[in-house]
């Protein structure tokens, strides 16, 4: 670099584009930023009816009229009435307060299994997304081979080994079975963000392995962690109500396929509807509002879904057919401008 | 005096199920502190893979890279103690940023790793870094890459490159992803800075005519062979390799176009 400066609009580039005065993002609002894959119309859903669901539970002595194993042998099996809001079980129990203690076991095995099985997703996703050869591929086989065991009767298996399984470990079985979706997903970003020139540029620096998989990479993996655990929250409660429901799981947790289990037990379908809707139902909105946050994440993750949608919209309203392959011409053309 | 010595390096990869692909075939070269060598040669001619030796990203198959006569260590703390002493500008300032960190951690990491400076001076050492490659500090050091321009993020990037104060710097195409109109600002910036601390840079370029501006001696890459290489001028107007010429003539010659109404410039009006 022998030759003098040409004259350049160096200094004007160099300063573009920017205002004045600094502006330095506090602390509060970076954190913020995590979650901005939560903002949106779809997640915000999925979070309110998870919050609702999550005061029944902490403050469900306050809420629920009754004890969920208090009876009232004055009302066996009685439909819904001022006293009993979703009516009594066979041995005069209040299905609405039952319901109520029920979202506790739900929740907790379904927050703890999550947690450890998203755990051992980034563990081994990450890990056999960055080392390469026959130790990328054992851990991809490994995470393969869960992948296709079936859970169900795996969970089963472990499960009944146990006289009275704690709830720690029941969300552990449930995490065995529901970590390898997460693993393979995060394992195919991993491995496109180990060759972006940012992970290159660290290493180039002399950054250790840990500190670039954990602050380099892990950030922009964010996204995926968390939609990872949402699902494998979905699976949890899935896993647990029907573990409950087949009678694995000792009737002391209770929770909604507890319910499910001793309505079948007792000969509640189909006539005592109240008995078994209810929880049904639980489990079916909570799943929803999961997979509501979930989508929510996709759309942050990949905008393209959403401007889809919002295209769809926008040509609806204009009485545009979204399904037609041609666009339609709306506007005549200028004056054709010819050189 | 810095000497990096590159002798006789080849490199090969496997390519799966197409047997091996030969990227570099007997390359040696010499670059000191204080001189600019220009790598020119096309795509896939084996450019990048020579930058990628020198910062060990990847391992040459045979032959070897010495400083000052050592050859480098292949782990460890020798390996970081040469990985500060020679840095590298990456070609795409849109990838090579962190898009989730701010310029500050980018500028800081490479200051703490290799201890640059005591660690209550690490913050006026980034803005003295930001000065120097002629951005504001105030406006730029808690921002996020995507909140600057591509000339700007490459004026980070190589603050990165300077932090850990190398001796000698690897630019691999610095400019060819910015808009053709800043290209001369970031050249020049690096031109400055290697006169300031009499670095030794490899620039790496497909680009001729900068590659004559900016460098005493042009090195000219065919498939992994070296074909021609010597003082830039004699590369241009005398080419004696037949890669040369071509590479030459399918590069737009600023002469021509005023001498000659009929070229490249009429076609434009």
């Amino acid at each position: 670099m022998t030759v003098s400066n040409f004259p350049t609009n160096e200094d004007s580039e160099a300063r573009e584009g920017l205002p004045t005065e600094p502006r330095r993002p506090s602390s509060v609002r970076r954190f913020g930023q995590s979650f901005a894959m939560f903002r949106n119309g779809k997640s915000i859903t999925g979070l309110i009816i998870i919050a609702v669901f999550a005061i029944a539970a902490i403050f469900a002595p306050l809420i629920a009229p009754y004890g969920p194993l208090e009876k009232d042998y004055d009302a066996l099996k009685q439909p819904p009435s001022a006293e009993h809001w979703l009516g009594t079980t066979h041995l005069g129990e209040d299905v609405f307060s039952q319901i109520i203690y029920g979202t506790r076991g739900v929740l907790v095995v379904g927050l703890v299994a999550g947690v450890l099985a998203t755990f051992v997703a980034v563990f081994v996703g990450v890990a056999a997304g960055y080392v390469r050869g026959w130790k990328s591929e054992s851990l991809s086989a490994l995470t393969n081979v869960f992948l296709v065991i079936p859970g169900l009767p795996l969970m089963i298996i472990i499960a009944s080994q146990y006289d009275d399984p704690s709830i720690v470990l029941i969300s552990a079985v449930i995490a065995i079975t529901g970590w390898a979706w997460g693993a393979r997903v995060l394992r195919a970003q991993t491995m496109s963000l180990r060759n972006r020139d940012f992970v290159q540029a660290a290493r180039a620096n002399g950054e250790k392995l840990l500190r670039i998989i954990t602050v380099e990479m892990l950030p922009n993996l964010t996204a995926i962690i968390a939609s990872s655990f949402v699902g494998t929250v979905t699976a949890a409660v899935l896993g647990l109500t029907t573990l409950a429901f087949i009678g694995v799981i000792p009737i002391t947790n209770l929770n909604w396929g507890t319910i499910l289990f001793w309505a079948q037990q007792n000969g509640a379908f189909p006539d005592f509807w109240w008995w078994y809707i209810p929880a049904g139902l639980c489990i079916a909105v909570f799943g929803m509002a999961l997979s509501l946050v979930n989508f929510g994440i996709d759309e942050y993750v990949n905008p393209r879904l959403r401007s889809a949608g919002e295209r769809a919209r926008a040509m609806r309203k204009k009485g545009l057919s979204t399904t037609s392959g041609v666009t339609e011409v709306r506007a005549t053309p200028a004056e054709d401008p010819q050189p | 005096m810095t000497t990096l010595d590159f002798r006789h390096v080849t490199k090969q990869y496997k390519v799966r199920g197409a047997g091996d692909m030969l990227a570099l075939d007997d390359v040696s070269f010499t670059l000191t502190s204080g001189q600019t060598i220009a790598l020119v040669g096309q795509s896939g001619s084996g450019k990048s893979t020579i930058a990628k030796i020198l910062t060990q990203l990847e391992r040459e198959t045979t032959g070897e890279v010495l400083l000052d006569g050592a050859p480098i260590p292949k782990r460890g703390k020798g390996l970081r103690a040469y990985r500060q002493r020679v840095r590298m500008v990456f070609q795409d300032p849109f990838a090579s940023l962190n898009p989730y960190h701010t310029i500050r951690h980018h500028l800081e990491r490479p200051l703490r790793l290799d201890k640059v400076v005591p660690s209550d001076r690490v913050d006026d050492e980034v803005r003295s870094l930001l000065t120097r490659v002629r951005l504001e500090p105030d406006a730029v050091i808690d921002r996020r890459p995507h909140e600057l321009s591509g000339g700007q993020r490459q004026r980070v990037a190589i603050a990165r490159a300077l932090a850990s104060r190398p001796e000698l710097l690897i630019a691999d195409e610095p400019v060819s992803m910015l808009d053709v109109s800043i290209r001369l600002g970031v050249l020049n910036l690096l031109a400055d800075l290697q006169r300031e601390s009499n670095l030794g840079v490899l620039y790496i370029t497909h680009d001729l005519a900068t590659a004559r501006h900016f460098s005493d001696e042009i090195m000219v890459l065919h498939h992994g062979v070296v074909v021609e290489r010597g003082p830039s001028d004699d590369v241009i107007l005398n080419p004696q390799h037949e890669y040369t010429r071509a590479l030459r003539d399918a590069s737009p010659d600023p002469d021509k176009h005023f001498a000659d109404p009929s070229g490249p410039a009429s076609s434009r009006s």
